[in-house]
């Protein structure tokens, strides 16, 4: 008796953390009237839970977007927390394709290296990547944006909302993507209010609330009043509510999480390149490529305004949107220095390829961050 | 400067709870690593009953229901089932972890209710909060802490200076001199154990409730482990886990107000300091070798009447 119960209770446990963990993947049909042949099976990879409030809800946000976009025609699989191991990457992968995936879409950085080697040992499979920079020519590409165009214009909002001239920037690691969030954020500010400054607070984890809310409270404490953050949770905009300061966030529209705070965020929008991208592949006509969207493209883009920013700030934001548009507007535009005192982009020069800007190592001069 | 002191309390709040929870609970002999789920289930459960509910009472509830039921099974399992304590303990984390994303999932990013925000608002003690240097960081703090100081206090007491406290001790020392004098041996287990687990729940109900006042994925972020490591950091002492809860707290938070001044010291450094400290702690607390900083004799064995 006393057997059966222990073994009954840790079945009990077992069964419970599998459910609740949620891991594997996770099957949703699209729907049943198109025949078995002509469904294209994709699987998405997420390095979290897709409820997270930000990095792969926003995500997630996407792979739905396809998802309803070719209706029965796609049925999407999606695996949450596959840790950046190369074995995790491919276990997950292996076992979608063993469930009929025809492509493979992985979301975090790291997933980049099992990628590689599974699009070697699947040929006939298709392979995308988020955010990597490796690829080959026959099935396996990436894709990433200019994030920094849609950066620029919240930093605008930011430059003209602070009364202090302080901004505080809650960041993950010092990390190129990173460092050109923080630098192209600042600079449009700088361009609506020369005298702003920034501080910056690495809390060295992508996503961790408590961790994001402390360097928050510290930034409010040092005199900012306007923050933004990237890093994955909504923790730094509550945080500016309670202290009755504004916030930027970043991946996701949280109008309505804080409402006292939120100003906008700019946002990703990857069914802009999936869709296009995923119908290439059905064709049987994909090109790898390194893709780099921009909000020309419609892949970034700004959450709207909120009621908390003034007419006058909106019609800024909106011109300079109209200058970036139409494409002729580089973010990172000489004499820049840093905040070492050394000249990093010279006068009349400009970063402009996407190789040029992440090669930047480089914290601009005005901000404060220790690394 | 109390203005960082004031929020090293509040960091320290979480880790102080689930110290003393399992301070307890290893007082009774028993070894519970699943203090991390355990809290993950505190703040889930809190959150979900303040959320739905508007009742901080009910808020509350839900935290200890959560810990206590959650260290119910653990104790189920390994005092009458006598299973592998550190095995179970390991799987109540892992257990925890799950639970709460898969009941959280609807909650990520909510708010907790205005009438949560108002019953945890800060209080201005009166004379207290007027003390000089010292009202600023403890007395003008939300009523989560003044219940958190009266734990440690209450818990202190009952630990030294009352009957159960010092029967709970002989349980631990020696479950089957214990037994052997008269004490209800399982009864004092299941009832510490279940107390520790609810004070685990508690400190995770109060970063999700008053901390955050929002429910964010894995909310708790490795803290039910640095309780783990505080309870031997405290030999098993509540007002040396406080004062541990609230050193960890305050280097946690002490490199974000560096780098926020411009303050050109590694966050490495930083982050590295509490575990440096602890390690220098064990050591001093181990070469003293004072009965009193020794974990309990009988910690993490099973005791079984019949095999004496």
């Amino acid at each position: 008796m006393r057997k059966f119960l222990a073994i009954f209770l840790v079945l009990a446990l077992a069964l419970t953390t599998m459910v609740g963990c949620g891991g594997g993947a996770e099957g949703e049909n699209g729907g049943g009237n198109v025949s078995e042949e002509d469904v294209t099976t994709i699987g998405f990879l997420y390095i979290g839970p897709v409820t997270d409030g930000g990095y792969n809800q926003a995500q997630h946000q996407g792979t739905k977007a396809v998802e309803e976009h070719f209706g029965g025609k796609v049925k999407i699989l999606y695996a949450e927390n596959v840790s950046e191991e190369k074995q995790a990457v491919k276990t997950n992968a292996i076992n979608m394709i063993d469930n009929g995936a025809d492509i493979i879409i992985a979301t975090s950085f790291g997933h980049m290296d099992g990628m590689e080697e599974l699009a070697e040992e699947y040929q006939d499979k298709y392979f995308l990547h988020f955010s990597g920079y490796k690829m080959n020519d026959t099935n396996f590409g990436n894709y990433f944006g200019a994030m920094e165009e849609a950066r620029y214009l919240s930093g605008i909002v930011a430059g003209m909302m602070t009364e202090t001239n302080k901004l505080g920037y809650v960041a993950a690691y010092p990390y190129t993507e990173v460092l050109i969030g923080i630098n192209s954020f600042y600079l449009g500010a700088k361009s609506v209010n020369p005298d702003v400054t920034m501080n910056v607070v690495y809390i060295n984890s992508w996503g961790d609330a408590a961790l994001e809310q402390s360097a928050a409270e510290s930034l409010l404490a040092m005199g900012c009043d306007v923050l933004t953050q990237h890093a994955d949770t909504s923790a730094a905009q509550l945080a500016a509510e309670d202290a009755g300061c504004y916030a930027v966030g970043y991946n996701m529209d949280n109008s309505k999480v804080a409402p006292g705070s939120f100003l906008t965020a700019p946002i990703w929008h990857h069914e802009a390149y999936l869709i296009p991208t995923i119908e290439k592949m059905i064709a049987g006509e994909y090109v790898p490529e390194s893709y780099y969207g921009t909000m020309a493209d419609g892949y970034l883009g700004l959450a709207p305004l909120t009621d908390l920013v003034p007419e006058e700030v909106k019609a800024k934001v909106e011109e300079v949107k109209a200058q970036i548009l139409a494409g002729d507007f580089p973010i990172f535009v000489g004499p820049l220095n840093d905040n070492q005192g050394n000249e990093v982009v010279a006068d009349g020069d400009a970063l402009l390829t996407r190789d040029e800007i992440w090669s930047m190592e480089f914290i601009l001069e005005g901000i404060t961050a220790i690394e | 400067m109390d203005g960082f002191l004031a929020a090293a309390i509040v960091a320290s709040m979480p880790m102080m709870f689930a110290t003393i929870g399992e301070i307890i609970t290893e007082k009774s002999g028993l070894l519970n690593l699943g203090v991390e789920g355990l809290m993950l289930m505190g703040g889930i459960m809190g959150f979900v009953l303040g959320y739905e509910t508007g009742n901080p009472w009910m808020a509350i509830l839900g935290a200890i229901l959560a810990g206590g039921v959650g260290s119910l099974v653990y104790a189920i399992l390994t005092i009458s089932l006598r299973a592998n304590q550190v095995v179970t303990g390991l799987t109540l984390t892992i257990f925890g972890a799950g639970f709460a994303s898969f009941v959280g999932k609807t909650y990520v990013g909510l708010v907790v209710p205005p009438a949560l925000k108002e019953f945890f608002a800060r209080i201005h003690l009166p004379i207290l909060g007027d003390i000089p240097f010292l009202g600023p960081i403890f007395f003008r703090q939300d009523p989560f802490i003044y219940f958190g100081y009266l734990v440690v206090l209450v818990s202190s007491i009952y630990l030294y200076r009352t009957r159960f406290g010092l029967n709970l001790k002989a349980v631990g020392e020696s479950a089957a001199s214990a037994d052997a004098s008269g004490i209800n041996v399982t009864l004092y287990k299941y009832l510490h154990t279940c107390i520790g687990g609810a004070l685990c729940g508690l400190g995770g109900a109060y970063m999700s409730l008053v901390m955050m006042s929002s429910w964010q994925e894995n909310i708790v972020a490795g803290r039910g482990w640095i309780a783990v490591a505080l309870v031997i950091f405290a030999s098993w002492n509540p007002v040396k886990a406080m004062i541990g809860s609230f050193l960890f707290g305050g280097l946690s938070i002490l490199g974000f107000r560096l780098q926020s001044m411009g303050i050109n010291i590694s966050q490495y450094w930083v982050d590295m300091l509490p575990y440096a400290a602890t390690i220098l702690i064990i050591i001093l607390s181990s070469r003293k070798n004072k009965k009193e900083n020794q974990p309990p004799a009988d910690l993490s064995n099973p005791y079984f009447r019949e095999e004496r």
